[in-house]
């Protein structure tokens, strides 16, 4: 679960030994500690013709309260970002580049035709060599399966491909991310634009993010740091791993937490629970009765505000050589039985209007894996689950959407043999994995009251894996 | 022959003033006054617009910035057929601008146009060692190599490391502006205390109006520099008094009062402001924050009468007010540069002072005294520092937006510079 090589290559005499040999240089990433700003340093802020989403972005930064500058190409960035109450100014005088900055925000809404592309790469260009190291870039443009005609389509869609290049090319572990806003939508991207611009998104590259006009009753947090303070949230797996890291990061946010994992890890799941203050239940969640009693336990709590599918397992084999139980099972644990619990959860009312169900999905399921049909056919599956759903549940008002971890530090990693885990480790654009915080940090995300906008997501934790992309 | 118009404040910015040698230390003032000037044609969308005039200068300049002010203004993306031009009255600078460009709009011979300054005591002129300066010369006047190499023959290694650096001093008393400071504190028996004082509201004054937004809309970020640095909005009387006397080896050994915490630290930084007719601003559908309507500029003797080399605000004043006539007691705010707590308190103490007010300012008696509730009240150049030419479009810039948040009222805005001069106005609404 130690990543030595990563102390390693940030240590005096192993950075030059890194450069000598021309191995690959991780740095460390910033990590959200409780209490700080959303962001430390300037945002950059670029756009195309028509850059529509400049006043609502004027408002989050205020109440962010970042520092912004614009790029030459918006002059009329300045009188905006004060008429709400923004400090604001121009990056650099006489067309030379300003400060260096933490982060780039360009705002593409307003292109309607491939031929007005000129816009980002004067803005990239000129701001490419600025980013400060684990810096962030969001693209922010229209999805393109709602533009009225398809040449606007057709440049929103190429966005994509702008952002995944960066996501490459910039490298000091600066994150990029597209964010498509649909129209009516705009009011709903603040705690997306805080998730993204803070190091809580960290280990998040090269993401492609929808955000809709809202689903149920949202609301913003009153306080950003405690964006679950009153809400109770159920997360299964919570003995260990990544599922005991999102239970701790739930309860750091205000939530009351309520832990679930199989009775064989019940040592485990006490300590947690003691550990959070939180309540454990002990249940296989495969059993063919735990849907209904999910549900009791929901009703006699008094209905449930989230629900954090992060149980999940391996059985490992290729399919020539794999057991029919091996298969059943982790369809079973990983997919089926969780879409027996959300159609009960949310068919009974147990879940609270504006609920949040937050599923984790895996990368295996997006590029698949040697020996893993069974895991990747359900891992995929859960993406189809959140895919179908999210319109069903919506009605209900509650969100549904994934996160996919790629290569994560935890027992289940370290048990892969050593030449395939360091593999893993280092096949991303930040040359390391990544850690149970950070698939956590992204869960709290979509569960945030603020993120009604949110639903049918899948959101992958990988560092931009280079598998699967 | 026009009638007298007039002549509105539209707008202000400045960047964030910085101490020197700190964030802005690779800066220059073109660079500085750039990004000043950039910014207020940002905020009033002024893209291409040819102004009347630009009018600024910088107190510390290198020789190649002869030009500054028109250099800056084709560096922005104002009409290029902007004409500008650099002028020079010490602190006094940035005020005196604001009087030009008003001037000639009241009378008509412009519409709009900039006033502002901009100073750096980090990249300051650096003059070479006198001989050097004195071979150097000789040897490119030379008219044959030989010539030339026989020239730079005298020069000694001696003359790299004794450059000639700018000083901030008096060069006909051969005293510092602390020092001149330090003596009038002693003439008036300015104590410590009240010094340390006056600082410690600058600095929380200073900090509550960034705490409120109120210089939102007044400055623009610079190298990602968005609060003065000088700012101690932590401050505490019993920090200020812990700091030593700064200013007294030379004039009061071990009797001084005057610190490094109650007295104004060398400082980078720009400020501009917008003025125009009325007719104009109507046109463009910008609004008036306020309107300058009295100046006044006024030196005193500071050499042969031995006058306290800031007190001509003192005599500045009181010509303005009559021409004005209104009364010290008439107004809803002043601004006084805090070059030194000193400087401020002495003024203020000899405005009380019948026989000085009589003998020296020739009234028939003392100004009096004024609500120190209604001084400086968002901080002034103790807490923002002071970049020369920089102050008086800051403070130009805060007492108009101040008018124009309150809705109605005069503010008084008085500036000492060096060579004992005073540059005072009046702004209105
Ligand atoms: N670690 C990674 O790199 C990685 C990568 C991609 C996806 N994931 C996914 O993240 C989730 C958590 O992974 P982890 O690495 O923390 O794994 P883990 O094995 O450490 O933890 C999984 C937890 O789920 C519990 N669990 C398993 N079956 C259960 C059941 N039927 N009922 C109740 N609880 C059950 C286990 O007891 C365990 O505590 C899993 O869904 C996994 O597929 C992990």
């Amino acid at each position: 679960m130690n990543d030595g090589y990563l102390n390693f290559a940030n240590s005096a005499v192993g950075a030059k030994l890194a450069d000598a040999l021309g191995l690959p240089k991780p740095i460390v990433l910033d990590r959200y500690k409780e209490g700080q700003p959303v962001i430390k340093g300037s945002v950059l802020v670029g756009g195309g013709d028509d850059a529509k989403l400049l006043p609502v972005l004027a408002k989050i930064f205020k109440s962010i309260g970042a520092q912004t500058v614009a790029h030459r190409q918006l002059p009329q960035w300045l009188p905006l970002a004060n008429g709400a109450g923004l400090m604001s100014g121009r990056w650099g005088v006489d067309d030379q580049p300003g400060e260096k900055v933490k982060a780039l925000v360009f705002d593409a809404t307003g292109m309607t035709d491939s031929t007005q592309s000129d816009a980002l790469y004067e803005f990239f260009h000129d701001a490419a060599r600025s980013v400060l190291p684990c810096g962030r870039v969001i693209v922010f443009g229209r999805p393109p399966e709602q533009c009225a005609n398809p040449r606007q389509a057709t440049i929103q869609r190429a966005l994509e491909g702008l952002t995944r290049s960066l996501a490459k090319e910039l490298k000091r572990a600066i994150a990029v991310q597209l964010v498509y806003v649909a129209e009516g939508a705009e009011d709903q991207l603040e705690s997306t634009v805080r998730f993204l611009l803070s190091p809580r998104s960290t280990y998040v590259s090269a993401q492609v993010i929808r955000v809709g006009t809202p689903v149920g009753a949202g609301g913003t947090p009153l306080n950003w740091d405690k964006s679950l303070a009153g809400k109770k949230v159920l997360v299964t797996g919570a003995s260990r791993g990544i599922g005991a890291s999102i239970a701790e990061i739930m309860v750091r946010e205000g939530a009351t937490v309520i832990c679930l994992d199989v009775p064989q890890a019940q040592p485990g799941l006490n300590e947690i629970a003691a550990k959070l203050g939180a309540t454990a239940i002990e249940l296989d969640i495969g059993a063919a009765d735990a849907p209904q009693k999910l549900v009791d336990a929901a009703k006699a709590d008094g209905g449930w505000d989230v629900i954090v599918h992060n149980a999940g397992i391996t059985r490992d084999k290729t399919i020539a050589n794999m057991k029919p139980h091996f298969w059943q099972m982790v369809m079973n644990v990983n997919l089926s039985t969780q879409e027996r619990i959300n159609d009960a959860l949310v068919e009974s009312g147990a879940l609270k209007s504006g609920a949040r169900i937050v599923c984790v999905s895996s990368i295996s399921g997006i590029a698949g894996n040697n020996g893993q049909t069974n895991y990747a056919l359900s891992k995929a599956g859960v993406i189809g689950m959140v895919q179908s759903t999210a319109p069903v549940f919506a009605k209900h008002g509650v969100t549904i959407n994934a996160v996919a971890p790629g290569f994560i530090e935890t027992q289940m990693t370290a048990a892969i043999p050593f030449a395939m885990r360091e593999a893993g480790r280092r096949m991303n654009s930040m040359s390391q994995g990544g850690l149970p915080v950070d698939v956590a940090e992204a869960i709290v995300w979509f569960a945030n009251p603020a993120s009604s906008g949110l639903t049918g997501n899948v959101v992958r934790v990988c560092g931009q894996s280079l598998i699967g992309a | 022959m026009n009638t007298i118009r007039r002549v509105a404040i539209i707008g202000g910015n400045r960047i964030p003033f910085a101490r020197s040698n700190s964030v802005y230390s690779s800066a220059s003032n073109q660079e500085m006054f750039t990004a000043t000037l950039q910014g207020l044609v940002d905020r009033f969308n002024l893209h291409g617009e040819r102004l009347g005039d630009v009018v600024g200068g910088a107190v510390m300049k290198h020789s190649r910035d002869f030009n500054l002010v028109r250099e800056s203004v084709l560096s922005t993306t104002l009409s290029p057929q902007t004409p500008a031009f650099d002028i020079q009255q010490a602190c006094g600078t940035g005020l005196e601008a604001a009087m030009i460009v008003a001037n000639k709009i009241a009378l008509g011979h412009i519409e709009c146009g900039m006033a502002g300054g901009v100073d750096t005591t980090s990249d300051a002129p650096i003059g070479v060692n006198e001989k050097m300066r004195k071979i150097l010369l000789e040897a490119s006047r030379a008219k044959s190599t030989g010539q030339r190499l026989g020239s730079l023959a005298k020069m000694r290694p001696g003359m790299l490391v004794s450059p000639t650096l700018p000083r901030n001093g008096e060069p006909r008393t051969g005293y510092s502006m602390g020092e001149h400071a330090e003596l009038m504190a002693r003439e008036w028996n300015i104590s410590r205390e009240d010094q340390d004082a006056l600082a410690l509201k600058s600095h929380l004054n200073l900090a509550r109006a960034y705490k409120d937004g109120f210089f939102t809309d007044l400055m623009t970020p610079f190298k990602g520099v968005a609060v003065d640095n000088n700012l101690r909005a932590d401050l505490t009387i019993e920090k200020l008094r812990s700091l030593k006397p700064a200013f007294d080896k030379k004039v009061a050994p071990n009797q001084g009062t005057l610190t490094a915490g109650n007295s104004t630290p060398l400082t980078d930084g720009a400020s501009a402001v917008l003025l125009a007719s009325e007719e104009w601003a109507a046109a463009k559908n910008l609004p008036v924050l306020a309107y300058l309507s009295f100046s006044e500029v006024a030196a005193v003797d500071f050499f042969d009468k031995k006058e306290g080399l800031l007190m001509a605000p003192a005599y500045a004043v009181p010509r303005m007010l009559a021409r004005a006539g209104i009364s010290l007691q008439d107004f809803d705010f002043y601004e006084i540069h805090e070059a030194f707590a000193a400087q401020v308190l002495c003024t203020l103490k000899a405005w009380q002072d019948e026989a000085y007010c009589k003998e020296k300012l020739g009234l028939d008696k003392a100004l009096g005294a004024i609500d120190l509730s209604k001084l400086n009240i968002n901080g002034s150049s103790l807490a923002a520092g002071h970049p020369f030419a920089a102050t008086g479009g800051r403070i130009v810039a805060t007492l108009a937006k101040m008018l124009n948040q309150k809705g109605s009222g005069r503010g008084l805005i008085s500036i000492c510079a060096a060579g004992g001069q005073g540059v005072v106005a009046i702004l209105e609404k």
